[in-house]
């Protein structure tokens, strides 16, 4: 069974990151909707993949975090990918199994997967 | 909602909301009483008793986006479908308690589900929330309480995704060798 002890040692290992991702200008955020609408349309696993994928590419500069209902309930779960200096794109219904290529595409690579954002919805 | 978890996923964002700094999740089966109660505790800024009533109400919600709040009344009618029951007592400037319990045999009562994911992101989301959460089946409990975590942690956040990984695999780990307490006995 886990302990706690074995945070010790990922207090170790991400000790000499911590500077790497305090203060970071160019820090990328990705939102997730988790108000019912969105937790009901599948939300957390969306959401679960997200840090999973940014935990093993090592992604320092990308921070995953949450928000409410903005109103398009339909269309969730929908994430919000913010760029430094650039325009927020809004991905809806979301799933698991895109959220590889949204890191990949658009998060490393810099361009939006144009498919699954909220103009080909609307 | 599918899930058990993922209605306390989306009850832990009205503590959120109402701007709690401690949240403490609660859940207590019972086998011989064939209970599955379920209980979330926060320090938020509460509700008068007509909001507090009026919440039960799917189209009461103070968000602006929409018109319908379900969270709450969702959660009520799954615990009523299931022969259980629900209370929600809150206080203006204290806080609320919302509580609902299923008959745990019940053919309608939904799984617990995924309650790791949900604890891991309700924590990786909101890394300044002091969350407790207790799981108690029959006579064996645990417990993950984000302050012990902190504690060890030190000066790296709770959001950091390897703690978050950690979180997940912790509760994981320690629901199977709870579940597995039950199997034992019967």
């Amino acid at each position: 069974m886990k302990t706690l002890k074995e945070l010790e040692a990922i207090r170790q290992k991400t000790l000499n990151e911590l500077n790497l991702r305090k203060n970071r200008e160019d820090g990328i955020r990705v939102v997730v909707g988790l108000a019912t609408c969105g937790i009901a349309a599948g939300a957390r696993p969306v959401m679960a993949a997200f840090v999973d994928e940014v935990n093993k590419r090592q992604l320092t500069n990308v921070t995953v975090s949450q928000t409410g209902c903005i109103g398009l309930c339909r269309l969730e779960p929908i994430v919000e990918v913010y760029l430094p200096g650039q325009e927020k794109v809004t991905y809806c219904k979301v799933t698991p199994d895109q959220v590889g290529r949204i890191v990949s595409e658009h998060i490393v690579n810099g361009n939006p997967v144009m498919e699954y954002t909220i103009g080909n919805f609307e | 909602m599918k899930e058990i978890s993922l209605h306390i996923l989306d009850l832990a964002q009205n503590s959120i909301r109402a701007g709690a700094g401690n949240v403490l999740i609660r859940i207590e089966e019972d086998s011989a009483a064939d209970t599955f109660s379920v209980s979330l505790t926060d320090d938020g800024c509460g509700m008068g008793a007509e909001m507090a009533k009026s919440v039960q109400n799917p189209f009461v919600t103070t968000r602006t986006t929409r018109k319908v709040g379900l969270g709450i009344p969702l959660f009520k009618a799954g615990c009523e479908n299931c022969a259980g029951t629900f209370t929600l007592e809150s206080e203006l400037g204290r806080g609320t308690r919302i509580a609902g319990t299923y008959q745990r045999s019940h053919i309608d009562r939904p799984p617990l589900g995924n309650i790791a994911d949900t604890i891991a992101m309700l924590i990786a989301a909101n890394p300044k929330l002091h969350l407790r959460y207790e799981h108690k089946l029959n006579g064996e409990e645990y417990a993950l309480d984000t302050a012990e975590i902190q504690e060890i942690l030190g000066e790296v956040p709770l959001d950091t995704p390897e703690v978050t990984a950690f979180i997940a695999e912790f509760i994981h780990s320690n629901e199977s060798e709870l579940e597995s307490t039950e199997v034992q006995k019967s």
